[in-house]
């Protein structure tokens, strides 16, 4: 009976990851297929149109390298949106480690007063919903002219990413020990070498986590940008969201490919890292 | 010491000030809007009005306990489910098997898959002329989409669910299976020679050793599900709507005078995620007292 048992064991989670994958297979189909109607299984002709249309690719007789590169000069929506995107996403992840750094260390390597009350304070963007301080922020951002434009946007980007960065990096600084850095100083290391050749290869394995974690946070972020974007800001998800509402799926299937093709790559590379005991998951509950 | 608590105040400030500026300012902001100030309409009094219409008031009331009924019944539903399938899952997987890696692939791939995705792939999958329904088509189960059960923009709130569960059950997944893989099979197979069979190991072995982790994963998933805009936008109507499209929808209104309702709504929702957050740290709180 042990035998059989197994058999169906292995069986079902084959289903399972079947069953996992059908909106990945659904989004190919639909990208790579203009006209794809019911009850057609699969479809008949593959076609490129969905990403001519989007100005991805060129018509066909054009697709030299030169086609390639004159209809991206032509700076279609989709580019736009993936450079306002990536940019947000680089200056956001960068910007929360500049200043996550520092408050981390403190938090993992001393203890003072009100530690407790400052962790508390810190924390609480990750369970309480974006929408509960965006609507007040908004009217806020309006008057003081940070609405729709990329520094307000990548500002309230760091609502979400800010908690998350520090509570990982605090993690990592709390397994740390500060005594290697003392004797590189009193072997004359000054302080810049000792961050360099000391520090920074002690933290950035975690530091790497996060920072690819920050990306994805800021990467993923839709409503937050909508509203503090004010239309003028167009990123990845508003277009995957509009072009969604509008209900054309092969447009919708080709954006949305360029979309999870970072969080993919993300998760190939961080799989080794990736355990529920590091910190660096619970932010997955956010994305 | 002097020279360390000037360090401390100024290592700490700069993201303490960035979360205490943008998210305590924006929901104050929030909560002092929903009281009926705003000078921009040139209203200055204080008051619960929004409150009460949100509450109480034929207009707003039954779109509002509706929606919360929805809420409630999206968020438990969908953590539930995912966290009892990701469960099953990671233990049927930890076993060695052809294919292995790849299936660990599979099952953790929503992990980083923004939940805008997620969505639009419930929808190409889900919906009556989706993946599924011309899989049933094919095999001759059903003949026209309309044959297919409506399972996205539904009112019982399907489509939304099983975009939640699809996303999350790889939260679950993920946080089950490095619980498991540090627990190693020692307890199980000390049970096991004590004779405990199947059900007993999995029931007083297993459950009590990964439920710490489960409950607090679950803490997560059910305050974002709760509190979360972009599937419920994608994949519901407009009646009964989740409460967070109805206070964005609220506040889009172009009636001005909507908008204390929309910052009324978005508090009542922070508080209601706020208490059960409490609620789970008084109920693990007590039980850890108890053991």
């Amino acid at each position: 009976m042990n035998q059989n048992l197994k058999k169906i064991n292995i069986y079902s989670i084959y289903l399972g990851a079947f069953i996992l994958i059908l909106p990945i297979i659904a989004f190919f189909i639909n990208a790579f297929s203009f006209r794809w109607f019911y009850p057609q299984l699969i479809p008949k002709e593959l076609s490129m149109q969905a990403w001519v249309r989007l100005k991805l690719i060129p018509r066909q007789g054009n697709r030299t390298l030169e086609g390639f590169l004159d209809l991206w000069a032509t700076n279609p929506t989709v580019i736009k949106a993936l450079i306002n995107s990536l940019t947000i996403g680089f200056v956001v992840t960068i910007v929360s480690i500049i200043i996550a750094l520092p408050a981390a260390r403190v938090l993992g390597l001393f203890n003072f007063k009100f530690k407790k009350l400052i962790i508390f304070l810190m924390v609480s963007p990750t369970i309480l919903p974006p929408i509960a301080f965006v609507l007040g922020l908004n009217i806020n951002f309006i008057s003081l002219g940070f609405s729709g434009s990329f520094f307000g946007v990548c500002l309230v980007h760091l609502v979400p990413i800010m908690p998350y960065v520090v509570l990982t990096l605090t993690g990592i600084f709390a397994n740390y020990n500060p005594d290697f850095e003392y004797q590189a100083r009193t072997l004359g290391a000054n302080k810049f070498k000792t961050f360099y050749l000391i520090t920074l290869p002690a933290i950035a394995p975690g530091m790497v986590v996060a920072a690819l974690f920050a990306f994805l946070v800021s990467w993923s972020q839709y409503l937050l940008t909508f509203l503090i974007g004010a239309g003028k800001i167009m990123t990845l998800p508003l277009l995957v969201f509009s072009t969604a509402s509008s209900g054309n799926p092969a447009l919708t299937a080709a954006i949305s490919i360029i979309f999870i093709f970072p969080a993919i790559l993300i998760l190939f590379f961080t799989s080794k890292f990736v355990s529920g005991e590091s910190s660096a998951t619970s932010g997955f509950g956010k994305i | 010491m002097g020279g360390d608590k000037t360090k401390i105040i100024l290592s700490i400030t700069p993201p303490l000030l960035i979360i205490i500026l943008l998210f305590y300012g924006g929901i104050f902001y929030g909560l002092v809007q929903s009281l009926g100030y705003q000078p921009a309409i040139g209203k200055y009094e204080i008051n619960l009005d929004a409150y009460y219409n949100i509450l109480f008031s034929e207009r707003y009331a039954k779109l509002f306990w509706t929606g919360l009924a929805l809420n409630l019944w999206v968020s438990f539903v969908s953590t539930f489910l995912a966290a009892v399938l990701a469960l099953f899952a990671a233990l049927a997987i930890r076993k060695t098997f052809f294919g292995k890696t790849v299936c660990n692939f599979i099952y953790s791939l929503n992990l980083p898959m923004p939940h805008l995705v997620v969505a639009v792939g419930i929808i190409f999958v889900f919906s009556q002329s989706g993946l599924l329904a011309r899989m049933l088509a094919q095999l001759n189960i059903i003949a026209s989409p309309g044959d297919f059960p409506v399972l996205v923009k539904d009112k019982y709130g399907v489509g939304i669910i099983l975009a939640y569960i699809w996303k999350e059950s790889a939260f679950f997944f993920i946080i089950l299976m490095s619980v498991l893989q540090s627990l190693g099979e020692n307890f199980e197979e000390l049970a096991q020679s004590l004779g405990a069979n199947r059900w007993q190991r999995f029931r007083y072995v297993i459950l009590p050793l990964v439920m710490p982790s489960l409950f607090s994963a679950s803490i997560i998933v059910f305050a974002f599900s709760f509190g979360a805009y972009e599937v419920p936008a994608l994949l519901g109507v407009i009646y009964p709507q989740m409460l967070p499209v109805m206070a964005f929808e609220f506040f889009l209104n172009p009636d001005l005078n909507a908008r204390s309702e929309g910052m009324a709504l978005s508090i009542i929702i922070a508080l209601i995620v706020m208490i059960l957050v409490i609620f789970y740290f008084w109920l693990t709180q007590t039980r850890i007292r108890k053991d």
